[in-house]
């Protein structure tokens, strides 16, 4: 066994971009891997849970988790991994602040299973067969976790040391917070999100072409306009939430001309980033009257997902209420 | 909600929790009014001041709903009427997109309501109170807390398989 500092990777609610984001680190991931021991990563190196159980508590320098927390199996596995660990860090939009997993959180479990088993149209399920957390056939038993109604981020299951922002966290942002950690000295205080401090437009390249009164009479949506590669996006009429949203990505997404859509969550002092963002985009609508200003609006047609799109269970009310389903929820029967 | 929960809360006695956050202008001056004036209405209403309609970010009034407000009302001046210009358009604008934003995700939309209330209109303070007070008393709690789930093992089902 070396005596290389330990590492491990887990994935919980997520599509596999966060470790494709690791895999993004090219060469930089040699040094990476030649510095620390790779001691659990389920989607690159064999491992299991038992090899976990067994080590000590703290025997992990580091644990990166993505992923939000959807089944009991992802909470038994992140509270197993907080035990063995010094440092764990939340990586990605869903383990930081729930993710696109966490949009789910506008139904009830009951409706997603639903959907998803028995609705759609290219489902063909007419025994009605639901995944059971228990099944037994002559005598072996085998079973498969629970599903919470709610999506959870990581911080709302267990204690998070770091959290590394972004769907996917971006290779320089990945890299500094690997760095800091080797490094050992100067660790910023538990919580911290390890990105600037500062909203997006401050780093944009566009900033300069911001105008001073931004006034939009009509929101468009990038598939509608030919966007113009050099002018700020707020001003071309595109919702673009880089004023309500942490830098530190190097506006990517703006480099290749599509509006920000707020990944890496919100700055230290707003507490509910759909709220924040919602009033800083809707404040530049260019009428007083109330009937235009629904006009105007109308061109934003889900504000939940333009809003919450990252950050639904991290927000204030973190879900939908769960005595009065959605339309969409209604029993078939109604 | 169904008619018998409505009836049921009411029976227990539910009491609508209302958070107001009022234009130190206008609608807070009319609340004021309305005390010297000796007017009764709806205590079901807990006042912030802010100094402008335009002060209160939407992040406010989901913050209250997540501590348990089962409705929020916000007071600002007529429009032309704002102290400082425009604060109340932008009260305006917020609150359309908000409201949406509110419905989208299932929650009542008469549990947020925006007024234009002057210093003046005493009277009408004491109207909107007490009508958004009794709309939300039939509407009953807004149940806003997510509950803290225990995952509930349902008996385990064994299929017969005959070899």
């Amino acid at each position: 066994m070396s005596d290389k500092p330990k590492v491990a990777f887990y994935w919980c609610a997520s599509c596999g971009g966060c470790e494709e984001a690791i895999v993004d680190l090219a060469e930089q991931l040699l040094d990476v891997a030649a510095a620390v021991e790779i001691v659990f990563w389920p989607v690159a190196v064999d491992g299991k849970r038992s090899d976990i159980e067994a080590m000590e508590d703290g025997e992990i320098l580091a644990t990166f988790i993505n992923g939000a927390i959807r089944t009991t199996e992802q909470e038994e596995m992140v509270h197993l991994l907080r035990q063995k660990s010094q440092v764990l860090l939340a990586f990605g939009s869903c383990a930081h602040l729930g993710g696109i997993p966490g949009l789910a959180n506008q139904f009830d479990r009951e409706t997603i299973l639903e959907t998803v088993f028995d609705s759609t149209p290219s489902t063909v399920n007419p025994e009605k067969v639901r995944p059971q957390l228990e099944f037994t056939e002559n005598g072996h038993s085998v079973d498969l976790p629970g599903f919470y109604e709610t999506v959870r981020t990581l911080d709302q299951v267990t204690e998070v040391d770091y959290i590394v922002p972004g769907c996917a966290p971006t290779p320089n942002i990945i890299g500094g917070a690997v760095g800091a950690l080797l490094s050992g000295d100067d660790l910023p205080p538990a919580g911290t999100v390890l990105a600037p401090d500062t909203a997006l437009c401050d780093e944009c390249g566009r900033k300069e072409t911001k105008p001073e009164v931004v006034a939009i009479s009509e929101w468009k949506r990038p598939h509608e306009v030919l966007i113009d590669e050099d002018l700020c996006l707020l001003a071309q009429g595109l919702v673009c939430l880089g004023p309500a949203t942490r830098a530190g990505c190097g506006s990517l997404c703006i480099g290749a001309n599509m509006p920000c859509s707020g990944c890496f969550g919100p700055t230290s002092r707003v507490r509910d980033y759909g709220g924040k963002a919602l009033g800083a985009i809707a404040s530049l609508v260019d009428s007083d009257d109330e009937a235009e200003i629904d006009k105007i609006l109308a061109g934003i047609p889900d504000p939940v997902g333009t809003f919450y799109r990252y950050s639904l269970p991290a927000s204030r009310l973190r879900r939908a209420p769960m005595e009065r389903p959605l339309e969409v929820a209604a029993p078939k029967g109604e | 909600m169904s008619e018998s929960v409505d009836t049921q809360v009411a029976g227990n006695g539910f009491e609508p929790m209302i958070v107001a956050f009022f234009c130190n202008w206008c609608t807070y001056m009319a609340a004021d009014l309305a005390g010297t004036s000796r007017m009764k209405y709806a205590p079901n209403v807990r006042v912030i001041r802010v100094m402008c309609s335009g002060r209160v970010d939407p992040q406010f009034v989901l913050d209250a709903m997540a501590q348990g407000a089962d409705g929020v009302l916000l007071g600002g001046c007529h429009p032309g009427d704002c102290h400082y210009q425009e604060g109340n358009y932008k009260a305006l604008r917020r609150y359309r997109l908000l409201k949406r934003l509110l419905t989208d995700l299932g929650i009542d939309e008469e549990r947020i309501r925006l007024e234009w209330i002057s210093a003046a209109e005493a009277d009408r303070l004491r109207d909107v109170v007490n009508e958004m007070t009794e709309q939300i008393r039939s509407l009953g709690p807004a149940n806003l807390q997510v509950p803290q789930e225990q995952f509930v093992k349902p008996v385990p089902i064994s299929l017969e398989v005959s070899v």
